[in-house]
């Protein structure tokens, strides 16, 4: 009976080393809470502007915005929701990185080694192509569906990086993909769509995480 | 009935080469401080057991410069990658046996 439990442990640690060696797990849950308050002020930063900044009064959807009353591209209004974007993903991923180097120098894993490398060419990949085909989006002028393709590149990046982190982030994916072909049914309302997918689903997301492995 | 202890690899019956092969099935190259890290163990320790593995042919070595510091990974041989499935094989049927 001891030799059958020498195997069974063997085969556990087996499976756990495999699992520990191609994955990168210290992901901090924090800063995807952070990410998605980082989020839904960039969004009232867009509903401010959208309230004070309509080209007419009969505007329906934010993305009418887009062009001038006489038909002009509206550089304004690209410029603003650019800059907003950036700030937006670029405090998140500064948030991001700190709180994961210290979750994982808490629970003493290494940082930046091969499964961290693996992690983030493979979160990049559909990423880079999302961020180029939105850009190909409004070069043909389709600027209302630029916000259910930002959702729907974001879910698959992030189904394509569970294979290489924890498993959970599988099912954020998922909504993200789910909320982002809804909204590109409904697109006058992405900015609302784009409020919930990055805001409040990442906030939920991150409580749900750190409750599992942090606390 | 079968014999399934016969084809258990000797070669495999430490822990530690038990760890060495399974971090190696995952990855193509890892290298010795990641797998010390990993594996919890002494430099002596670890070296003494990969030589062995890589004496029957296992384990592959690449040493080369990341600076002026030497850096020695490892990666799984195809002899290896097969010795080792059919060790898990013969351990899951042992289990299989038993319960």
């Amino acid at each position: 009976m001891d030799k059958h439990n020498e195997h069974l442990e063997n085969l556990s640690e087996i499976r756990s080393l495999m699992e520990r060696s191609s994955r990168f797990i210290s992901l901090s849950g924090l800063s995807g809470v952070i990410a998605g308050i980082f989020a839904i002020m960039g969004s009232m930063a867009a509903y401010w502007y959208l309230g004070s900044h309509a080209v007419s009064e009969e505007v329906k959807a934010y993305y009418d915005n887009a062009t001038t009353a006489t038909g002009e591209i509206n550089l304004d209004f690209y410029i603003f929701f650019f800059t907003d974007a950036f700030l937006v993903l670029i405090a998140s991923l500064l948030a991001g990185t700190i709180l994961t180097i210290r979750a994982s120098k808490k629970k003493n894993h290494p940082t930046w080694g091969p499964t961290a490398k693996r992690l983030i060419i493979n979160i990049t990949i559909p990423l880079v192509s999302g961020g180029l085909f939105c850009l190909v989006l409004l070069y043909h002028g389709l600027v209302g569906l630029v916000a259910p393709a930002t959702l729907v590149f974001y879910g698959l990046a992030l189904l394509n990086a569970s294979k290489y982190t924890l498993d959970d982030i599988r099912y954020l994916g998922i909504c993200e993909i789910v909320l982002g072909l809804i909204s590109s049914v409904y697109i006058g309302y992405g900015l609302i769509f784009w409020t919930i997918g990055f805001g409040l689903l990442h906030i939920i997301y991150g409580l749900v995480m750190y409750n599992k492995y942090e606390k | 009935m079968k014999n399934y202890i016969g084809d258990l690899n000797k070669a495999f019956e430490s822990r530690i080469r038990l760890g060495i092969m399974s971090i190696l099935m995952v990855n193509s190259w890892v290298d010795f401080g990641t797998m010390k890290e990993m594996l919890e163990i002494t430099d002596g320790n670890l070296a003494s057991h990969i030589t062995a593995l890589e004496k029957m042919d296992y384990v592959e070595v690449k040493k080369q410069f990341v600076g002026k510091k030497p850096n020695t990974s490892y990666s799984i041989t195809k002899q290896g990658k097969k010795a080792f499935s059919e060790h898990l094989d013969a351990l899951e049927n042992l289990l299989k046996k038993r319960s």
